[in-house]
């Protein structure tokens, strides 16, 4: 329905897809302009880091794509209009997600791709079928740990109800994180992105595998195969928070 | 009551509004940090590679940008001001009630904003501030007159911020839907500010144009200044000039606008 709705005004429809493009495009000028000074960052060329950043990019569209909606759920949370979600006879994850699903998010995706398209034709990478199958596995993967991010942050917001902002430290914050290679942050900050809140599996290990690099923090080769099962386990953790926040939600007014 | 005094309850309600959500501020402090963090990270890593860009050391790159997210807020760099709440007064036709009333509409609507530029730099610009100068090294003086002066420009910023914000907001009276001109807002205020990276970094040509601008009086000005980088003199006069010009044009343009205002009400 939400789909439809705002395809009903084309040319609004197509405004609000070239500005998402040009606004969510801003990040990489940003890395752009970095790069008018310098040939390399944390030792990673211009090349490498738009592959990192149009993978990053794509999982994080896809997330937002499916699940973005949740952000908002403070605000439901706040005037009580959860509880028509909560009456009728769907999954309220899944009423959250297809609330104000927002087709102009497509412009994330698209821009995530067109980054990695010009990464594709301007590295130098020597192309394995391994590598190759691996690039969509870790989009796709990337795309559920981001989402798990996102649901995460929705059941905080069960208890936190306006602390939105804590939620965009989160998603926002790592997406962004995410654009720039591992080598530059600090080794504390790359125990905490692999192994507490695993961002790293979204694009930085098996970007290591497919560009040939050291691993972040020494991990085992394996490690870049590892995303799937670690979308997985995120998933079902989520799963068990989201319930969690659900079971505690007593409306408003009380 | 004096005008004065009314300006003044103005300010105090718009500093009230804000310190109402404790949660949301908090929230607020904590992503800025989050942020601060990443930036200052890849900041190290560019000042690692290329020296004394733009005539910083790494610890005023670090110091730079823990500036950047305690203002961020406080000057409404990607908006987040009054501007949204004027718009949408505009659009539903209130404003002219607002335009009936014994005040001056810019004067009300700056008070407004210089009390929640107040709260934010206390409630949500100091934390972030203290948490990244104790977390790296910073190029802060000791000088209690640097700081002084760094404050006064501060004022000024917020003048030339709200400035920039009023005429985005009147653009509302021709435009009707501003969520064109907010997302152009959003897009200048992040590069022109210098958020993205410090407006002396900019290559070549762009980096005087964008130094000229009036979004270089909001950040790149009071860190300079506060970094002993130019004298309080020159940042003065360049804040106050912008300051004027936006102030001004935002009068003439509310002139221009009531009289459309009168022809649409009949």
């Amino acid at each position: 329905m939400w789909i439809r709705s705002t395809l009903t005004y084309r040319a609004s429809f197509a405004m609000t897809l070239v500005s998402g493009l040009l606004l969510t495009g801003l990040d990489f000028v940003g890395i752009l302009l970095m790069f008018s000074q310098v040939d390399s960052l944390g030792g990673y060329t211009l090349p490498e880091v738009a592959f990192l950043y149009g993978l990053a990019g794509m999982s994080f569209g896809i997330a937002d794509l499916a699940i973005g909606s949740v952000a908002r759920l403070g605000t439901r949370v706040r005037d009580g209009s959860l509880d028509t979600l909560l009456v009728r006879p769907a999954p309220v994850l899944a009423q959250v997600a297809a609330d104000r699903f927002a087709l102009r998010r497509l412009s994330r995706i698209t821009q995530g791709a067109l980054i990695f398209g010009y990464a594709l034709t301007a590295l130098d990478v020597h192309w394995t079928p391994e590598k190759v199958l691996l690039v969509p596995v870790t989009v796709l993967s990337g795309g559920a740990i981001f989402s798990a991010v996102f649901v995460a942050g929705g059941a905080f917001q069960f208890i936190a109800q306006d602390a939105a902002e804590v939620q965009a430290a989160f998603t926002y914050g790592g997406g962004t994180m995410l654009q720039y290679p591992p080598t530059v942050f600090a080794k504390e900050v790359l125990r905490g992105v692999t192994f507490v809140f695993p961002l790293a599996f979204v694009n930085w290990v098996p970007a290591s595998y497919v560009l040939g690099r050291p691993y972040p923090l020494g991990l085992p080769e394996g490690a870049a195969w590892a995303p799937p099962l670690v979308a997985a386990l995120c998933c079902a953790l989520t799963g068990l928070v989201w319930r969690a926040g659900v079971r505690s939600y007593r409306s408003t007014g009380s | 009551m004096g005008p004065a005094r009314l300006y003044v309850a103005v300010a105090v309600g718009g500093f009230r509004r804000y310190a109402t959500y404790r949660v949301a501020t908090a929230a607020g402090v904590f992503t800025n940090t989050v942020f601060g963090l990443i930036l200052v990270y890849t900041y190290l890593a560019l000042w690692d590679e290329r020296p004394h860009l733009g005539g910083y050391d790494q610890s005023e790159a670090v110091t730079y940008v823990w500036l950047g997210q305690a203002l961020f807020a406080t000057l409404a760099l990607q908006s987040g001001g009054m501007e949204t709440d004027l718009m949408e007064r505009i659009r539903t036709g209130d404003v002219a009630v607002d335009l009936y009333r014994p005040v001056d509409l810019q004067l009300w609507w700056l008070a407004a904003d210089l009390g929640r530029a107040a709260f934010q730099l206390v409630g949500r610009g100091v934390i972030p501030f203290v948490v990244g100068a104790l977390l790296f090294p910073t190029a802060l003086p000791h000088d209690p007159v640097r700081w002084l002066w760094f404050l006064c420009a501060l004022v000024l910023a917020a003048l030339v911020s709200f400035g920039i914000r009023f005429l985005v907001a009147l653009s509302a009276f021709w435009l009707m839907d501003g969520t064109g001109a907010l997302q152009v807002m959003m897009i200048t205020g992040l590069f022109c500010s210098g958020m993205t990276l410090p407006l002396n970094a900019f290559p070549g040509a762009l980096g005087d144009v964008v130094q000229a601008l009036p979004w270089a009086a909001q950040l790149q000005m009071p860190a300079d200044l506060l970094m002993g980088k130019t004298g309080a003199l020159h940042v003065f006069a360049f804040q106050a000039a912008w300051a004027l010009v936006l102030l001004a044009a935002g009068r003439l343009l509310v002139t221009v606008a009531t009289r459309r205002v009168v022809v649409q009400g009949g």
